[in-house]
């Protein structure tokens, strides 16, 4: 699950993480007022929207009145964004946050997260701020520090000198990073993070810190525990299918192909996208109705396969254990009813009651090319594909 | 011989009372009768299946002399099952449950580290070896006693993997999902070691995907320790980046993580790589005759 910005800073300022002061605006007034309200000479005009890249795009701008807030949101509200994050359909924006201009000295970056070869959690430092990470630690690895903390022992003061050892840093910086590093480990403790990162973290001409901005990821396994979080959950900023998905209990992908995916385990939904790509074809989606899928969820991920317009073609690849192939069947005939069906429908089943489910799709009366394995499958998938 | 369980392995279930719990440990019992009884807090002293249900693990190995466990308790409450059955010194642990948080999972890993318990799991389909013992919720049939030795991240995969081998003329020693979550019990190299000493497995099929480094260290590993043929194939080759697929650990994040870069890994390490998933008996076999 991703937050909006606003939310981000929100949670940041709860949690004692300075960010500088900002509003949320839905309209150009809204933000000429928040621009008089913060009451400084410069604001920052950001469009808020889940992806990142977006002061490339035109979604973040510097104003220098309260005029000019206003102008620039009047442009920004209801244009669409295209980031290297959004794909060419872009995001439309429907709010923007005007934030007080910081005097930054210098950008640093600080991040926290699982480490998974030692179940630890990891802090990451760096002196080249409001960069991307990955091509740091490409190009110049020395710039960045990394500290494992175990957390049935805790965070212990040796752990933030450790980490802050390796670099040359401005008079008094390690006593106001300090308190920054604590909040943000308990922070992430708290809320269940998968990710937690600050980029940039600034050093002002005042010589203070403060988040500017970040990424939060959270685990969605214990989202059942903040319910808090939950709420912040933004379905405009989602892709509709995949919401459509989650709530019948099923995990579906977009992808650019046109052949449909309909699955049963992860592994098995991620080989079925491989095998039609090795055969020459593109799949339309991840999709996998897991293993105690009802003959409703299989009626449901088909009108969500079916809602794709790109898809010519739906490759079915069962291979029953809890998963019945009669239940998978019937659910089949069922989506064909209600749904219509326009297009080749491939359909491989094994396992359970696999002799059963083949049965009931042979007297469906529907037109289903039937696969002996996964490869003919794909094959056949491929082939009505590219007719 | 085979690995991690036997004829005489004696298994109970936490969570025999839930849905999932009692419909798979009847089948698992079904398929061979290893089953001693079942842990749900509160309803000791009753009688599931024919099984006795005991309040606590630690009453249940008492009484029963367990060895071993499979775990269906709920996601909120998994970890702690995990912990309980470390605790009572159970020597295999099956985590099946999926969506365990994984913070919840550092503690239990530490745990581990000091403990005489072994976890498989959380989030994975189990451990069979065929005719002797099924601890899960693999479909018990398709699988043949042989020579072939099958590790998996994935479920429905290691399914697939078991039928082509028995397709073959081929069966399997030991199958173990070890599961797909970010931090999981038993990786690749524990159990790829004991394959090794294991005299009755000739062969071992691999199954990776997407996500973390385990296949990479587990690549290193066969280099550097492993005699015995290792076909090899890995999910996720056509996934996008930064998307969960599915399973919890299953995400290229970062650039890494990627199926190219453990394909490359596995094959310089002289594992035969099956590219497409429908080709992984077929591989195995092209190795054995070499």
């Amino acid at each position: 699950m991703n937050i909006h910005e606003f939310q981000a800073k929100a949670l940041f300022r709860d949690n004692s993480i300075p960010v500088p002061k900002g509003f949320l605006a839905t309209t150009p007034i809204e933000a000429e007022f928040a621009f008089r309200r913060l009451g400084g000479e410069v604001a920052v005009v950001k469009a808020q929207v889940h992806a990142g890249g977006r002061g490339k795009a035109g979604g973040v701008k510097l104003v220098k009145s309260a005029e000019e807030a206003n102008s620039v949101t009047e442009k920004m509200i209801g244009m669409k964004l295209i980031t290297p994050q959004t794909g060419e359909q872009g995001k439309i924006v429907h709010k923007v946050y005007v934030e007080a201009g910081s005097k930054i000295e210098k950008e640093y970056y600080l991040a926290l997260l699982l480490d998974r070869k030692s179940a630890a959690i990891t802090f990451m430092f760096s002196t080249e701020g409001g960069m991307n990470i990955e091509d740091v630690a490409h190009n110049t690895p020395e710039k960045i520090a990394k500290i494992n903390v175990d957390p049935t022992l805790g965070l212990k003061s040796y752990h933030i000198t450790d980490l802050l050892r390796p670099f040359d840093l401005p008079k008094g910086y390690a006593k106001k990073f300090r308190p920054v590093a604590t909040n943000l480990y308990k922070m992430f403790l708290k809320y269940d993070f998968s990710l937690l990162e600050i980029n940039p973290l600034i050093w002002t001409t005042d010589g203070e810190i403060m988040a500017i901005d970040g990424k939060m990821n959270f685990d969605d396994n214990a989202l059942f525990r903040h319910p808090e979080i939950e709420m912040l959950r933004d379905f405009a900023e989602e892709d509709a299918r995949e919401i459509e998905a989650s709530k019948s209990g099923l995990s579906y992908i977009g992808l650019d192909g046109n052949i449909g995916c309909l699955v049963n385990g992860a592994g098995l939904a991620m080989a079925t996208m491989d095998i039609i790509k090795h055969y020459g074809g593109a799949p339309a989606n991840f999709l996998d109705v897991g293993g105690g899928a009802t003959e409703e969820m299989v009626r449901n991920a088909f009108r969500i396969i079916f809602s794709d317009k790109h898809v010519k073609t739906v490759f079915v690849n069962i291979f029953g254990g809890i998963m019945q192939c009669d239940v998978i069947a019937n659910g089949i005939c069922g989506a064909a009813k209600e749904l219509g069906l326009k297009m080749p429908l491939i359909v491989r089943l094994e396992g359970t009651n696999v002799d059963k489910g083949r049965e009931i799709l042979a007297n469906s009366g529907l037109s289903i090319i039937s696969a002996s394995d996964m490869a003919d499958g794909a094959r056949k998938a491929v082939e009505a594909a590219n007719k | 011989m085979a690995i991690l369980v036997n004829e005489k392995t004696r298994v109970i279930t936490q969570g025999i009372t839930g849905k999932s719990g009692e419909f798979h440990t009847r089948l698992s019992h079904e398929y061979a009768p290893r089953f001693v009884g079942g842990v749900t807090p509160g309803k000791g002293g009753e009688k599931i299946l024919g099984l006795p249900v005991f309040d606590s693990v630690r009453a249940a190995k008492e009484k029963t002399a367990c060895n071993a466990s499979m775990i269906f308790v709920p996601p909120p409450f998994a970890a702690d099952a995990i912990l309980e059955a470390i605790d009572a010194e159970i020597e295999l642990i099956v985590c099946i449950t999926e969506g365990v948080p994984v913070l919840d999972m550092i503690p239990v890993y530490k745990a581990l580290k000091t403990s005489k318990s072994r976890l498989i799991g959380p989030n994975c389909p189990g451990v069979i070896t065929p005719g002797q013992c099924k601890i899960g919720i693999m479909p018990g049939y398709i699988h043949n006693p042989g020579n072939v030795g099958i590790i998996s991240k994935s479920g429905t995969l290691t399914y697939e993997a078991v039928g082509q081998t028995t397709a073959a003329g081929l069966g399997q020693s030991t199958c173990i999902g070890i599961g797909g979550d970010p931090i999981i019990g038993t990786g690749f190299i524990d159990l790829l070691g004991m394959f090794e000493q294991d005299p009755e497995t000739q062969s071992i099929v691999m199954i990776g995907e997407i996500g973390g480094d385990l296949e990479i260290l587990a690549a290193k590993f066969i280099k550097e320790n492993i005699t015995k043929p290792v076909c090899a194939f890995i999910a996720g080759q056509t996934a996008p980046a930064g998307k969960r697929m599915g399973h919890a650990g299953a995400i290229i994040s970062g650039g890494t993580g990627t199926a190219a870069e453990k394909i490359d890994a596995l094959r310089s390490a002289g594992v035969h790589v099956a590219i497409s998933p429908a080709d992984i008996a077929s591989t195995l076999v092209k190795a054995l005759k070499k």
